[in-house]
Order: structure tokens, then sequence, then C-alpha cells
């Protein structure tokens, strides 16, 4: 039996990954996010300044909007995802390593998804005191 | 068909990389474009932090917003302020790029001048504005 190779190589066999099926889907999630970080952030830094000095019973009444609460942790869920998909950029373009470079993807991923869960949680706790 | 040796390493030619290019402008934004956000991704644990004291108790929030009070909190914090607003901005230019316009070697230098001088304008006025709330 003839078995035709087509544009494959042996490599991509024996990996079977083929294109990864991602295409160029890193790359819209990046400039979805960036697009939606503009207003966000902006919101965001905003509200920090608000707050300079204040009390904490000050920052929680301004948590209790649930506007003021949802804006930031859209904010945060942008902002963490696009910082994952960045420095996953960074990550595959430094190190080359399968150990490392397996760790650091991995690890970059536990540590974005972790801040974004532990500050949403901050506020939506703050939000319903 | 002779077996490709998949173990055995090749000595591939490399593409030459920064070192080889004289320093410029638009090359050395584009490296603190990369360093800004990284530097944004360390800094967003303040942020997390200043989260977590509020949600957590009184003392816990004074102490952190006394740190950010203290002049090397807000060393701190006006480092991270140029940095966002410069990858705000440097994003800003890449959205120009992406949609294909501004290649033109003389746009693409008044471009980059443009992001560096109006983020250090930019973080300047926030620091205004903000020192203006706060009274």
């Amino acid at each position: 039996m003839i078995v035709d190779p087509g544009m494959k190589t042996p490599l991509k066999k024996v990996r079977g990954w083929g294109s990864s099926k991602t295409g160029t889907d890193h790359f819209w999630q990046q400039r979805a996010t960036a697009v939606a970080n503009l207003p966000l952030m902006a919101f965001m830094v905003g509200f920090v300044i608000c707050h300079l000095g204040a009390s904490r019973a000050e920052v929680i009444t301004s948590l209790h909007h649930p506007v003021v609460a949802l804006l930031l942790i859209m904010g945060l869920a942008s902002a963490f995802w696009h910082m994952r998909l960045g420095l996953q950029v960074v990550i595959e373009d430094y190190l080359h390593s399968h150990l490392t470079k397996f760790t650091a993807l991995a690890l970059n991923i536990a540590i974005a998804t972790s801040l974004f869960a532990v500050s949403a949680y901050s506020i939506l706790k703050m939000s319903f005191m | 068909m002779a077996e490709p040796n998949l173990g055995a390493k090749v000595e591939r030619p490399l593409s030459p990389h920064l070192q080889v290019y004289r320093p410029m402008l638009s090359m050395m934004m584009s490296i603190v474009h990369r360093a800004t956000g990284v530097a944004l991704y360390v800094g967003s644990v303040l942020v997390v932090w200043w989260f977590l004291a509020a949600a957590q108790s009184d003392s816990y929030f004074d102490l952190v917003q006394a740190f950010f009070g203290h002049w090397f909190g807000r060393l701190v914090l006006f480092g991270f302020s140029w940095a966002l607003i410069h990858h705000a901005l440097g994003g800003l230019r890449h959205f120009v790029w992406d949609l294909g316009r501004g290649f033109k070697l003389t746009t693409v230098e008044w471009m980059v001048k443009a992001n560096l001088i109006a983020s250090i304008v930019l973080t300047i006025v926030l620091w205004i504005i903000a020192y203006g709330v706060k009274s």
C-alpha cells in the first residue's frame, strides 16, 4: 500500500498535533482584550484615584453599586486574560527547553487565573457586605 | 526512503537577532512595550493586594493604604501608572499597524516619539489629578 506522505513531516505525524487547531485565535484574543482594557482600565484607575487614602468603609460603600463592582470584575477578567496571553508569547520566545517552557506556561495560566479569582472574590464579598 | 533520525540535533542556521542591528528608537520602543507588559504583570499583584486587604479587615486595609501613602509606595505606583499608560498607548500604535496603516518610516518614527512623550505627559497629568482629588 502506498501512503501519500503529503506535506507533513515525520515529526508532525508522530506528535499528531496537526495545526494545533488554534490558528490566529491567540492573536484575536489579544486584540479583543486590548480593546476592552482601554475603557475598563480607565475606569479602574479612576476608581483607585477616587479612593486614595480613603477608609475601608468608603471603598465598600462604592462597591455596593452593582455597576461599579461589575465593571471592576470585567476589567480584571479582561486584563488578567490579556496578561496571560502576553506572557505566554514572552515565554515561548525565550524558554526553549521543554520542561522549563511547559512549567512556565502552566504557571502563567495558574498565576493569572488565581489573581483574577482572588480579586474578583474580594470585590464580590465587599459588594454584598 | 532513508529513515530520518528524529533524535539527532540538527544545526540549523539562526536568523540574526537584536545584537546585529544598530539600536533605533522604534526598536527600543518595541522592547519597552514588552518590558512594560511584563512589569504590569508583576504590578498587578499590588492591585489584587489592595482589593484583598479591603475585603479583609480595617487594620489590614489601613496597612496597605499606608504603604501606598509612603514615598516608596508612591514611587512604585508612579512607575506602575507610567507603564500602564505607555503600554496602552503602545497598544493603540499596534492597532494602527494592524489596520495596515502607518508603515512609512517617518510615520513610524513620529508615532514612537509621540508614544513616549504622551506617556510621560499623561502620567504627570494623572498624578496632578490624583493629588487634586485627594486634597
